[in-house]
């Protein structure tokens, strides 16, 4: 492409062409109706005096017949400045007037026109422009009445310059603005391609230039700013999850391996095989079981669980899992009291929300039995236990998952929700880490949130879901940085 | 009983493992390895159960089934696939799948499953309004329980839980078919729920009596049955 070819592409080529032609047009326009206006104006003027003029020669004539017209005529063509006149007998000879030269046939068309014409008293002069009215009187005679347009002629030519340096100069304010107020704009859509192209070459961290001037500029710089944060969040997901796969899976994996070479090495004894192979389905299941709930975090983060979205009642599901581990908790020795309304009718996947639920209600006994089994249940305040709420809230639902465990101190409280993050204290307990992440996901999916709480003492998990999934949740915008 | 079983699926040694596992357990097992062969013979062999996989050479399986099913052959299907998410297994399902089982699957799970459907196909006990196995007995109609004459006092989930043991008496009943058809959940529960449930259950049936009626079938699940006879 031609560096020419490369300018009339661009944007602010169009744009400013497109200006000045409209700029053009208009001032063509406004300046052609000004002198217009003008020309007829003087033109009028000019008639006028005309009219006067045949109107005092008439009286003339019909007070003294054409003798007393003669004089007047005389009379008034010695006086400078003056009008023109010209009678002619019927041969066409020049009886009386100023007027030397004319258009040969002009006397024979009565009427009122525009003509050339030369002063019989400046015999050299140049032709020069004149409104003329010509009349036929009796005996044949012609009378010629006019007035001189050479200064209509030079008003008209100074309109005609200014017209020409208008325009001229509405050009070149149309090319200057145009090129202004378009680089203005295409140069902040120009340093938008070049932070895109840079985060596209590798650097993630990068963001648009957001001015806060809440233009429309603004508006697309901080949406696709929001876009790159999701991108940013997701790519740090997939890498943290596969270095955390690395590590969380190999290790089972190792595992399942050395029982596997282990059993080989050892003695022939039946028994002993059994006993390793069992052991070796068993790390097979928990991989298994590993595996499913990344692939569900993974479809859940990623949206595609979307199209299995169905109408249900979020107080049913909550109901259903609260039962389904009612013995658990029994068991544990953990009260579970349920708090839900009737019917809290939501729009989303009830298998997701229902895992979301088991996911914390199940963290909430394990926990709540830890703390137990530490001895803490005796100073226990009253109400100890886990609880199950539910309320709906402008458009949302809020289910809450209470317990008196030993709660997550606010500073791992955003840690435990990503993937396989075990905190200290729960090592020595079953599980893969991967609950919270699990329940944080659903909530994204649907639209929602999944908030940790301090319960004073134990932990309040918040899964707040909207009854209508809108988009997935993005996460808050950051300052801008240039 | 014996079951006839035709096994759709292409990766040859996963087929023979199950052809071997069916055999052992007594049942008879056919293979096929591709998705027009397999519909060709559903269509004309006499077989209690199908199982397909869900990606076949050729004819995949859920347009397999969904042409079985035009053609008003009504064999179960147990759909074995290695998407194990809940869309798929509701697509699955809605092509006319009876039941559906996620890879990597226990060959215990797959076996009572494909026995709950066989039992389904002739006839089974779906359509009696009382269930008795020994001296328990359950009143599908007036929700009522009795072992040995006394009434037994359960909660509506427990009557549930036991209603489907019974149907299936006889017959291993896994934990993640107890899930699926007692909660009508498909997900995983992290710690073993279902055998708090059924200690709890079984505290009220079998405690007192000298026979216990509710088994636990090792690796696999649970079964009420008379042990006496």
């Amino acid at each position: 492409m031609t560096a020419l070819g490369k300018l009339v592409r661009t944007t602010a080529f169009k744009l400013s062409a497109a200006y000045l032609v409209i700029f053009t047009v208009f001032a063509f326009l406004l300046l052609g109706y000004v002198a217009w206006n003008a020309r007829r104006l003087i033109a009028d003027q000019v008639a006028g005096a005309v009219q006067a003029e045949v109107q005092g020669l008439a009286e003339q004539y019909g007070a003294g017949g054409v003798r007393r017209l003669i004089g007047t005529i005389e009379a008034r063509s010695r006086q400078p400045g003056s009008s023109l006149y010209l009678l002619t007998s019927a041969r066409g000879e020049r009886i009386a007037g100023n007027v030397e030269r004319l258009p040969a046939d002009l006397l024979s068309q009565p009427g009122l026109r525009e003509t050339m014409y030369s002063l019989n008293d400046e015999p050299d002069s140049r032709p020069r422009l004149a409104l003329v009215q010509v009349f036929d009187l009796p005996g044949g005679l012609s009378l010629l009445v006019g007035r001189d347009m050479s200064e209509a002629e030079a008003l008209r030519g100074v309109i005609r310059r200014a017209f020409g340096g208008a325009l001229a100069l509405v050009v070149v304010l149309a090319l200057i603005g145009g090129w202004f107020v378009t680089s203005r704009v295409l140069g902040r859509i120009d340093a938008m391609t070049a932070t895109t192209r840079q985060i596209m070459e590798g650097d993630l961290a990068g963001r648009l230039t957001v001015t806060g001037s809440h233009d429309e500029l603004d508006r697309l710089a901080a949406n696709l700013n929001a876009m790159l944060d999701r991108i940013e969040l997701l790519m740090a997901g997939l890498k943290e999850v596969s270095d955390n796969i690395a590590h969380d899976l190999k290790t089972p994996l190792t595992r399942l391996r050395n029982g596997a070479e282990q059993a080989l090495r050892g003695s022939d004894d039946p028994g002993q095989y059994r006993h390793a192979l069992e052991g070796t389905i068993e790390e097979a299941d928990n991989l298994i079981r590993v595996f499913n709930a990344l692939l569900m975090i993974a479809r859940a983060e990623a949206g595609s669980a979307r199209e299995g979205m169905v109408d249900f009642d979020a107080a049913e599901v909550a109901r259903d899992v609260a039962e389904l581990y009612e013995p658990l908790a029994e068991e544990a020795g953990v009260p579970l009291t349920v708090n839900v309304p009737q019917g809290m009718p939501m729009h989303g996947s009830r298998e997701l929300v229902g895992q979301a639920l088991a996911n914390l209600v199940d963290n909430a006994i394990k926990y709540a039995r830890v703390t137990q089994a530490a001895g803490e249940s005796a100073h226990a305040p009253h109400g100890a236990g886990v609880t199950i709420a539910a309320t709906p809230r402008d458009g949302a639902l809020e289910i809450v998952v209470a317990d008196r465990g030993p709660g997550i101190p606010e500073a791992d409280r955003g840690r435990v929700l990503d993937r396989f993050v075990r905190l200290e204290t729960a090592r020595s307990r079953p599980g893969f880490g991967l609950g919270l992440s699990l329940a944080a996901a659903v909530a994204r999916l649907h639209g929602g949130e999944l908030r940790l709480e301090d319960n004073a003492p134990g932990l309040r998990a918040v899964l707040t879901l909207p009854v209508r999934p809108s988009s997935p949740k993005v996460p808050p915008q950051r300052p801008a940085r240039a | 009983m014996v079951m006839k079983l035709l096994i759709v699926e292409d990766d040859s040694e996963a087929a023979a493992y199950l052809v071997k596992a069916f055999r052992e357990s007594g049942h008879v097992a056919d293979h096929s390895g591709d998705g027009l062969d397999g519909y060709a013979m559903a269509r004309e062999g006499d077989y209690d159960v199908l199982i397909i996989d869900r990606m076949l050479p050729k004819l995949d399986g859920l347009s397999l089934i969904h042409g079985l099913r035009e053609q008003k052959v009504e064999t179960p299907v147990l759909i074995l696939s290695a998407l194990g998410q809940v869309d798929d297994r509701v697509k699955g399902l809605r092509a006319g799948g009876d039941d559906y089982l996620a890879k990597p699957y226990a060959f215990s799970e797959l076996l009572a499953r494909v026995e709950v459907l066989a039992r389904r196909r002739g006839g089974g006990r779906a359509e009696e309004t009382r269930y008795q196995v020994g001296d328990l007995e359950l009143d599908r109609l007036s929700h009522r329980v009795t072992r040995a004459g006394k009434p037994v006092d359960l909660q509506p989930r427990e009557f549930r839980l036991l209603e489907y043991l019974m149907k299936h008496a006889g017959q291993v009943v896994t934990r993640t078919m107890l899930l699926e058809n007692v909660w009508d959940y498909h997900f995983d529960p992290q710690t073993n729920v279902i055998d708090v449930h059924l200690s709890r259950l079984r505290g009220k049936i079998d405690k007192g009596f000298d026979r216990p009626l509710i088994h636990t079938v090792r690796g696999a699940g649970y079964m009420v049955r008379d042990s006496a006879r």
